[in-house]
């Protein structure tokens, strides 16, 4: 049975999209505790017995499960750091939906720091969905530094949709992968900050096998004040295809920092990066002015579907 | 019924101030298909964008059913039901070709309907309905979604900036279509036309002829076109393709 007050239970509904209890496996982690966990035939958790945080082992096979492991925060001043390990079964297809929401009325700053590491075995699929949220109006931040590694063997395959819109301080956000020979990575990194906010994505991943690729895009809005810096690399050690994308929206007086990076070590590595950052086009918002909208209107319909 | 009374505009331009529009006053009557056309640099689409409240006017004033809206914003003119397509249609990164119609349309338009409005702008609605209006669509895709926006829009007064450049020939004929049914559908809608297609002109019922911010002609199809015939201001579907 999982027991959450109705903060919690909103920041889950922000986080995981969740009303109630999931089908599958799960573990919900509220307060540093959990409060709540399911296992089901092919997919065990278990805690971990020398850090805070959970081993999640997906048998070989096991076709369209779920996996949900959502973190609310709603205590002012509580800091941790998790860590949960991902194995995935060969030729296993799962969804893992991850994600974190603070609430923070006090004074104290909140933080959360997930590491989470996956370990995708041969040909095996999966969709990770992970996204972060902050609420409260107290002076203490809130803060979460979300770390996550990817080891993916032959012929796996990631697709990683990494989402944080509101609420959320100070971002410090850490992904590394290594890919062998082909394994595909392709990651959508939805980003907007605002106050005077500061998020910081680094992207590492290394292609090490003939025939792997990754497609790392991120997009981004800053407003008001905050500031943001994404920092992709992508190193090709084999031949292999990669492509890394930052596309940005300034408004008022926020700052971005686009460092797009391309490492080949082998002939046949084909990389691209490409960087673009700009305010709204003026001619964007008289188009959706002259359909009606206000000015605010139209300015939020662009942002919303940007980061769709 | 639109009046425009007494308009005019100037910019700067290299540090001179050029007259764009030079005292201009027309009525646009209800249930009318009329054609703007005239030399380029005549003013033709700074008067088009002034009507939609993208300009504002140095001097004059002009009136949607003798209601004063020379002060109205962009957004309330529309509301007001103007509706204008660009000359050249805006790119959205993100928004799709539904969201554009749904905007336009003012509610949640349910995806057949707004399929209906693709397949009026010849467009196949399946392939296009949930594409993002961004830069991997062409700029005649991108042409007939902005028209399907203004059909989407149902204005009392539709303004069309050059709609026919950059869309081909076989979508010509059914644009002349579109017009059409933009006329039969309402018969208070006034539909304004900028362009020099011969084929557009034919089925105008008023031409006004702008050239170096003046009207210098204006009257009914029959009386203005043998004027203009094989002139810059009327050009043969022929022309345009080359």
């Amino acid at each position: 049975m999982v027991k959450m007050d109705p903060v919690q239970l909103r920041l889950l509904r922000e986080v995981a999209d969740l009303h109630d209890v999931p089908e599958g496996a799960y573990n919900f982690r509220a307060n540093g505790t959990s409060v709540g966990r399911s296992t089901t035939a092919n997919i065990d958790i278990q805690s971990k017995t020398d850090v805070s945080g959970i081993d999640i082992r997906i048998k070989p096979g096991t076709k369209h499960e779920s996996v949900h492991i959502p973190v609310v925060l709603s205590e002012s001043g509580l800091k941790e750091t998790v860590y949960n390990d991902f194995y995935i079964g060969e030729d296993s297809d799962v969804l893992i939906v991850a994600g974190c929401g603070i609430d923070n009325c006090g004074s104290q700053d909140s933080e959360h720091d997930g590491v989470h590491r996956f370990f995708v075995g041969k040909n095996a699929h999966i969709r990770y969905v992970e996204k972060h949220y902050g609420s409260g109006d107290g002076n203490g931040k809130r803060i979460l530094n979300p770390v996550t590694e990817v080891y993916m063997e032959e012929g796996s395959s990631a697709e990683m949709e990494m989402v944080q819109i509101k609420g959320v301080d100070s971002t410090q956000r850490t992904t590394v992968a290594e890919l062998a020979a082909g394994a595909r990575l392709v990651v959508r990194e939805r980003l907007m900050t605002h106050g005077s906010q500061n998020a910081e994505s680094v992207y590492k991943v290394t292609l090490n096998g003939d025939g792997s690729s990754a497609d790392v895009v991120s997009r981004s809005v800053a407003r008001d004040t905050s500031y943001q810096k994404f920092d992709a690399c992508i190193l090709g050690n084999a031949a292999c295809s990669g492509h890394t994308e930052c596309d940005s929206i300034i408004m008022d007086a926020g700052r971005i920092l686009a460092v797009p990076s391309l490492e080949a070590n082998n002939i046949d590595a084909a990389l691209v990066h490409e960087a673009a950052i700009g305010k709204i086009a003026g001619e964007q918002l008289v188009k959706l002015m002259t359909l009606g909208l206000t000015e605010a209107e139209a300015e939020e319909q662009i942002i919303n579907g940007f980061l769709k | 019924m639109l009046e425009l009374k007494n308009i005019a505009f100037s910019a700067d331009n290299d540090g001179a101030n050029k007259e764009i529009i030079r005292d201009i006053s027309l009525t646009l009557g209800r249930h009318k298909f009329i054609v703007i056309t005239g030399p380029n640099g005549g003013g033709k689409s700074t008067l088009a964008k002034i009507i939609a409240g993208i300009v504002r006017p140095d001097a004059g004033q002009i009136l949607l059913d003798g209601e004063d809206i020379t002060e109205r914003s962009i957004t309330e003119r529309a509301r007001l039901g103007i509706g204008f397509a660009f000359q050249q249609p805006v790119r959205f990164k993100g928004l799709t070709v539904l969201d554009l119609l749904r905007i336009a349309a003012g509610k949640q338009l349910s995806v057949s309907d707004a399929c209906s409005y693709l397949s009026k702008v010849g467009l196949c609605a399946k392939d296009y309905i949930h594409r993002e209006v961004n830069a991997s669509l062409s700029g005649g895709e991108l042409k007939r979604i902005e028209i399907a926006t203004v059909l989407a829009r149902k204005p009392r007064v539709a303004v069309f900036d050059e709609p026919e450049a950059g869309i081909d020939l076989w979508s010509f004929q059914n644009l002349i279509t579109i017009f059409e049914h933009m006329q039969q559908a309402d018969s208070d809608r006034t539909i304004l036309v900028i362009s020099h297609q011969e084929r557009i002109l034919n089925i105008a019922d008023e031409i006004i002829v702008l050239a170096d911010g003046h009207v210098t002609k204006q009257g009914t199809r029959d009386e203005i076109l043998p004027q203009i015939l094989h002139t810059e201001a009327a050009v043969s579907t022929c022309r345009m393709a080359e």
